[in-house]
């Protein structure tokens, strides 16, 4: 099915995506909003538009932000296709997607990728038993059908995602037996460094500490420098302990499900596909796509905006699709021309925290770079050794590592291995990742079954 | 650095390989150059179809010989299985125009002494391949063919080449080659390199080394794309083909199942990269549904594409040049030379070593475009 040229489509209706088509709308643009939920919100403000007061109060305030967007959008005219898979998308900015079961051949003058962020991998011995989840899963299922696990579990890692889960299970009456922090552990000098950002990023801390205020006052055993962190279990299949070493004492908790996190990393998928530039980004450990303070990528016309341009939290997003949205506008000369200056001066105060966040927050290499035994690609069941033995034999990259082993060949599409193999192929040969470089990635970027794609 | 070699190799995919290989196997002093990594386009991300069935009839001497000198015995040769697994090959007939067409192409090849192609009728696919589609009506059988891993038969050749000291240059793009005396001289980014013998196996480029050797043919680059499913339950062992239209399908034994069959899209040679589009793909989905219906929800978990060089009457050229001295050219395989690729060092090494091969090339010769 073929549809008529608009002048915006807007991939994925978060934070950024939202305010994108909004601020694009505004300025009478013709703006499509394609996400894969069934309404807006995205990841951060999942089903906000459905929530009751019960859970609003389980989530937090800021949460409840998301409303006020989501409504906007709504009131602004932006035509919204909820449930709607994005396969593939053209460098001459044809979207093909998935809506109902039928594909739709989307073409527009310019596109705004707001595809987010997705946990950053981490890739312990264990972690791809069952029993063990990520934390964004875990918050997935509370925001969308207020499912919490009914046994204790034990939450470890490092991020604000796994403070803000661990107080909302609180809050939901979910029994944590103990949090792991897996950090580097604060170094009060590096902190006191940042003084200025954490005076400028205050409200980010404020709630940081009271998050961990909250989860103090409820009692929940915390460990702090936690190393060598495994999850135990191999010969029932299933999760049976989580095991770690803290001050060089080992430890041992009996628990049958583990949610781990240890942050979250741009979504690239789109920009990959597009062969848009992108570059190494030593303080986030990942890619981010290369563009412009509009946030146009390397390819005219075509912007990323929100976490997936480099994590920087909703708020940060939404000032960026904003600022996407108004690029967009003057490009095709709608509306008042505008500068963008105040958005940015108002992303420059939000990111003023992220140094801070970025090395309070920052995983360690051993979490990151596994040992030999550790799976890295879960749907090839490709171990770090394994990819270490291919470098042995000349592979110098991952696209390498895909021909060699299946690696990141499987229906996640390398969204769960990839930061991981480029970092263990980087230690491996002393390259820089930036040298090492990335999978190509393919269609189709979403699952499309043969059926579907012979209907065409 | 610099060491003197005796023949240069330009290009590191498996005709570049098996050649360098063969040569060294005869003593030469052999050094490759490769623009990217060995392996990075057509060679190491095709279809892997070890293939006698179907082929131009000039091809079959060299397939065979391909097939019984060195695919059943590329273990003992280079040290790895190379994912090698003799399923056979079998090219269903859907209708009844399809059947009279296989019937008179297993009879030419008889009329030319070949009985690798047999015709079996819809009983015996059944037994082959008990899940297809009732319709089918028989088909063409060579029951020798397989398939094998694409990379890991690079990587075999590669590291066998590299045991016999032959020196790959990987990230080493030619950007010139000329003939300076009674030497050929290659530039390249990381210096120029020398040697009396030059072979040219650039695949998709190869037409511009062969211009610059004085041999210009008209071979266009092309993309050609692959896809493959999630895993399902085993359900298929031959590799398959269709006579009526374009196909080949396979399963591997982890129970992906690998959808291609001369699905060509655009190519940029200048940046190395063909676009996958899955928008072109519709009819390959179509056909194997059609053959296996029990395959319509399966989810297609990944495509991609590959960079060939393409002649205007789809087989390679393969032999001397014809201007200079001393260079050998086997490129243009026209989406079909895996398979051939064993065969084709033993013949580019023959060439060099002995001036002649053992096997018919008379029809893969260069000049046979010369107005």
């Amino acid at each position: 099915m073929s549809d008529s040229i608009r002048d915006l489509i807007v991939i994925g209706a978060g934070p950024a995506g939202m305010a994108a088509a909004l601020a694009a709308r505004r300025r009478g643009l013709d703006v499509l909003l394609l996400d894969e939920q069934p309404d807006v919100g995205g990841q951060i403000y999942r089903s906000i538009t459905t929530t009751d007061a019960q859970r609003q109060r389980i989530l937090g305030p800021d949460y409840s932000h998301g409303e006020t967007l989501a409504q906007a959008v709504k009131a602004a005219g932006v035509e919204h296709w909820p449930g709607t898979a994005v396969w593939q998308v053209d460098t001459d900015k044809t979207v093909h997607a998935l809506r109902g079961g039928a594909n739709h051949h989307i073409a527009a003058k310019a596109l705004v990728i707001a595809t987010g962020a997705m946990e950053r991998p981490f890739p312990v011995p264990g972690w791809t038993l069952p029993g063990v989840m990520t934390a964004g899963a875990g918050q997935i299922l509370l925001k969308n059908a207020a499912l919490v696990p009914s046994a204790p579990v034990v939450l470890a890692g490092c991020g604000p995602l796994l403070y803000l889960l661990a107080a909302q299970y609180l809050r939901a009456g979910v029994k944590i037996q103990a949090i792991l922090d897996t950090a580097d552990g604060t170094d009060w000098r590096l902190a006191i460094r940042h003084a200025t950002a954490l005076l400028a990023g205050w409200g980010y801390v404020r709630k940081g500490l009271g998050l961990l205020r909250e989860i103090k006052a409820a009692g929940v055993p915390f460990h702090q420098g936690v190393e060598q962190l495994r999850i135990e279990g191999a010969g029932a299949d299933a999760a049976e302990a989580v095991a770690f070493t803290r001050r060089g004492q080992a430890h041992r908790i009996a628990c049958g499900l583990v949610l781990l996190h240890q942050g979250v990393v741009p979504n690239n998928q789109v920009t990959w596909s597009l062969r848009a530039r992108h570059h190494w980004d030593d303080k986030q450990l990942s890619w981010v796509p290369t563009c412009d303070d509009w946030g146009q990528t390397s390819l005219p016309g075509i912007y990323v905006a929100g976490d997936g341009a480099g994590i920087g939290g909703a708020l940060v997003a939404e000032l960026q699709g904003e600022l996407a949205g108004i690029a967009v506008a003057n490009a095709l000369g709608q509306g008042t021309c505008q500068d963008g200056e105040a958005q940015r001066a108002r992303i420059r105060q939000h990111l003023a925290i992220r140094p801070f966040l970025n090395q309070q927050y920052r995983p360690r290499d051993a979490f990151r770079i596994p040992a030999d035994e550790v799976i890295v690609c879960r749907c090839e069941e490709v171990t770090a050794g394994s990819i270490r033995a291919q470098v042995a034999l000349g592979c110098s990259g991952p696209n390498q590592t895909k021909s060699f082993s299946r690696c990141g060949m499987g229906p996640c599409q390398g969204r769960q291995c990839g930061l991981t193999v480029t970092e263990v192929i980087a230690q491996a040969t002393g390259l820089p990742p930036s040298d090492v470089g990335y999978y190509r990635i393919r269609p189709p970027l979403k699952s499309l079954t043969l059926a579907q794609l012979a209907s065409e | 650095m610099n060491a003197s070699s005796d023949a240069l190799v330009v290009g590191g995919g498996l005709q570049g390989l098996s050649s360098a290989f063969q040569l060294a196997r005869r003593g030469y002093r052999v050094r490759l150059l490769e623009a990217e990594y060995c392996g990075r386009h057509a060679s190491g991300v095709n279809a892997g179809g070890v293939r006698t069935l179907g082929r131009h009839l000039a091809e079959i001497p060299l397939a065979l010989a391909a097939r019984e000198q060195l695919w059943h015995h590329l273990e003992e040769l280079l040290g790895d299985t190379c994912g090698f697994v003799p399923s056979g090959q079998l090219q269903v007939a859907e209708n009844e125009a399809d059947e009279r067409k296989a019937r008179e192409r297993v009879a030419l090849l008889q009329s030319h002494g070949f009985g690798h192609e047999r015709w079996v009728d819809a009983q015996q696919v059944r037994e082959l391949v008990p899940s297809i589609s009732p319709h089918v009506v028989g088909g063409i059988w060579a029951d020798r063919d397989g398939y094998a891993l694409p990379y890991r038969v690079v990587t075999a050749y590669r590291l066998a080449a590299q045991r016999l000291g032959v020196d790959i240059l990987e990230s080493t793009a030619v950007q010139r080659v000329e003939r300076c005396g009674s030497l050929w001289r290659a530039h390249t980014p990381h210096g120029t390199f020398e040697a009396p013998w030059l072979v040219n196996t650039a695949g998709a480029w190869a037409w511009e080394i062969a211009a610059q050797a004085g041999d210009p043919v008209p071979m266009e680059p092309g993309g050609l794309m692959l896809m493959v499913t999630q895993r399902v339950a085993p359900f298929v062992q031959p590799v398959l083909g269709a006579m009526g239209r374009p196909l080949s399908f396979k399963q591997f034994d982890n129970g992906t199942v690998l959808i291609g069959g001369g699905l060509r899209c655009e190519a940029d040679a200048a940046q190395r990269h063909a676009p996958v589009d899955l928008t072109r793909l519709p009819r390959s989905a179509r056909t194997v549904i059609d053959l296996f219906p029990h395959l319509t929800q399966i989810s297609i978990a990944r495509a991609w594409a590959g960079i060939e060089g393409f002649m205007p009457d789809e087989i390679p050229v393969i032999g001397p040049g014809a201007a200079a001295p001393q260079v050998v050219h086997a490129f243009g395989f026209s989406a079909h030379g895996f398979e051939l690729s064993p065969i084709v060092g033993c013949i580019v090494a023959d060439l060099i070593d002995r001036g002649q091969s053992t096997l018919p090339i008379e029809a893969f010769r260069l000049d046979r475009f010369a107005v």
